[in-house]
């Protein structure tokens, strides 16, 4: 019985469809959006279902407008969304910066593009640094989570939301072109297992008995805004507790790669590959990027010969794998960009030829 | 805080409306924001709608606006309140809502938002302050500032033929269909304060017929950035900004939709 129903919900949906449906069943209020290739549709798709199942739906005049568009509603106490790419999360910094500021629940989605400039539309992870890093002014993080599938695609959005409200801090999905465009089978996360409720400090209006709610990112003087500051940071260390990661491979393995998204997929086929050679290499998959998995890579440092870091970009998460392992042992990298995927046969050859090198030094250190 | 109660007597007849806290203004001498403020939230008491009524603060000198409104407020990035204030009112369509801004914030770095907000008719009043400066940052020049006009980034005075032109966006935004209630006013004198305040309160009715966007400019002077004391200013901008920002106004609503609900 059980599995018929879930039979009956499984689906082929683009990435991007998934994650618009998905939001749908997470009951968001509004979304609010401006189009840019590869991800105009989840604005259409919300743009298609909303006027008939609820909620509002509204094409901005760009994405600075959509994302102070989410500031006002998400400080009013709803549960909104906007998605973009490359050029018009740019233009969102600032008003990023303000929501975590303004410790302000919300979801941002990055179906990532090759950059820099405009760039190209193809698939790229270039956004990884903007995604974690904070990205806009100040000291601030966004809680970024990174699919690797279509069924993640839609997956996320709820565990986005969750986050998001238990810590009233903006949450981002960090995708790709090639997960938003791709079809695969995807289970719908079931409608209404999101609960909802207005929080307390919303501006929803001041009745009598409470004293006014404000929303603001202004603190002034100096040691209220440090005080700020220091509250912000107690949050990104609490949010270590949400640190997601997957394992693959990696009991006994010599190699481990350090992938997420895309890459992690692609890089599950290079391990498949190297076992078939009887390479000893496993595979890391970060899926939380904010907060980042920096204890299992250090642990893993500890009996392993070396990482190899690969990104479609030119070595962003690298560094923090590097920070995580901190010298322990070698971290080396492969990276495409502007669009380019790395094929697995390529990432094994630079497996080979790294295993090669280290078999040469450890001969030398032997003798 | 406690209301003042005079005792031997005398009637109170005028006094702070419940809608302002009792934080003292921190705006300069003779500024116009502070009476702004003050008509705004008396008109959010007389008509009973404190508890239904979000603002939405700028970047400029009113930043703090929320020191001073007792209501829900927020404070929108630069230029983008009345972004803000549309992601309030789609998602509580019931309450009332305003935007309260500079002309730098509206007219210069907003002016996408501005446009797009009342071309969208969002059911919402926008609260305009024309002071032809930009007053927080120090007193350099705004697309409003008049030609000829001396600030600190135009001190021998504006040119419009490098700098352009003194913008009128209150005329602009009436040509949008979108615009419901366009007027132009000013806080100089007591007659402009009740026209003023006629103003907002004709704003906030028209918010419940859902027809479109109220836009209230209230052409304001700014002592400390013009240089002046502030009979200086009301003179200034008497014989400068009124006849190029003229007041009163500018659209009305179609004479078939009631005024009063
Ligand atoms: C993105 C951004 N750019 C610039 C500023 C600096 N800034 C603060 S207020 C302001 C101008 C305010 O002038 P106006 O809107 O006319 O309001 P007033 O202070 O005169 O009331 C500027 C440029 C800022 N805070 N944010």
């Amino acid at each position: 019985m059980e599995s018929k129903a879930i039979e009956k919900e499984a689906r082929l949906m683009k990435g991007n469809e998934a994650l618009a449906e998905a939001a749908i069943r997470a009951k968001i209020d509004a979304y609010f959006g401006y189009p840019i290739t590869p991800q105009s549709e989840i604005l259409e798709y919300f743009s298609r279902e909303m006027p008939n199942r609820g909620g509002i739906v509204l094409q901005a005049e760009s994405e600075v407008a959509s994302i102070n568009m989410i500031y006002g509603a998400a400080g009013a106490g709803a549960r909104v969304m906007t998605s973009s790419s490359g050029p018009g999360i740019s233009l969102m910094q600032e008003g990023l910066s303000y929501i975590a500021s303004a410790q302000l629940p919300c979801l941002v989605v990055n179906v990532s593009r090759g950059g820099p400039g405009l760039g190209t539309i193809q698939p790229s992870q270039g956004d990884y640094l903007q995604a974690t890093k904070g990205g806009g002014h100040g000291d601030y993080h966004v809680i970024v989570l990174a699919p690797a599938s279509v069924q993640e695609m839609a997956d996320f959005v709820f565990d986005a939301f969750r986050l998001a409200e238990k810590y009233r801090n903006p949450a981002m999905i960090l995708t790709d072109g090639a997960l938003g465009q791709m079809m695969e089978k995807v289970i719908l996360p079931e409608e209404g297992s999101l609960p909802k409720k207005t929080p307390e400090w919303a501006t929803t209006g001041k009745p009598k008995w409470r004293e006014r709610n404000i929303i603001t990112s202004l603190f002034i003087q100096p040691e209220e805004m440090e005080k700020i500051n220091l509250a912000l940071q107690k949050k990104y260390e609490l949010l270590k507790q949400e640190v997601r990661y997957e394992e693959f491979q990696t009991s006994d393995a010599e190699v481990v790669l350090v992938a997420f998204g895309l890459s992690a997929r692609i890089c599950q086929k290079v391990v498949e590959l190297g076992r078939e050679k009887g390479i000893r290499i496993g595979l890391t998959r970060p899926i939380t990027l904010y907060p980042f998995p920096e204890k299992i890579i250090n642990r893993l440092a500890k009996k392993i010969d070396f990482f190899l870091v690969v990104e479609m970009n030119a070595g962003q998460m690298l560094e923090d794998v590097k920070l995580s392992v901190n010298g322990i042992c070698p971290v080396h990298f492969k990276g495409r960009m502007g669009g380019m995927i790395p094929s697995p046969e390529e990432v094994l050859e630079e497996v080979e030829m790294l295993l090669e090198k280290h078999s040469i030094s450890h001969d030398m250190e032997v003798k | 805080m406690n209301d003042i109660t005079i005792t031997n007597g005398l009637e109170v007849v005028y006094k702070r409306p419940k809608t302002l806290t009792d934080t003292p203004f921190h705006y300069c001498p003779g500024c116009g924001h502070s009476v702004v403020h003050r008509v705004l939230m008396e008109v959010v008491e007389e008509l009973g709608i404190q508890e239904k009524t979000i603002g939405v603060a700028p970047v400029g000198c009113s930043v703090f606006a929320y020191n001073y409104m007792n209501i829900d407020m927020q404070e929108a990035a630069h230029g983008r309140a009345s972004a803000a204030a549309t992601g309030i009112k789609r998602v509580l369509p019931d309450r009332f809502v305003f935007s309260y801004q500079g002309d730098g914030d509206l007219a210069a770095i907003g002016t996408a938002e501005t446009i797009h907000t009342v071309n969208r008719g969002e059911n919402i009043l926008m609260v305009f302050i024309n002071n032809a400066i930009y007053g927080m940052t120090g007193g350099q020049m705004a697309p409003t500032s008049l030609s000829g006009q001396i600030t600190s980034t135009s001190p021998y005075g504006r040119d419009t033929q490098k700098t352009g032109y003194p913008i009128k966006i209150t005329e602009l935004i009436a040509q949008l269909p979108g615009a419901f209630y366009v007027t132009r006013q000013s806080v100089h004198t007591a007659g402009a304060v009740r026209k003023l305040k006629k103003a907002f309160t004709a704003a906030f009715e028209y918010q419940k017929l859902n027809k479109g966007t109220s836009f209230v400019e209230v052409v304001s002077n700014c002592p400390a950035g013009w240089k002046m004391t502030p009979k200086e200013s009301i003179t200034w901008m008497e014989e400068n900004m009124f006849p190029f920002y003229p007041l009163g106004d500018i659209k009305l609503p179609p004479k078939e939709s009631p005024s009063k609900n």
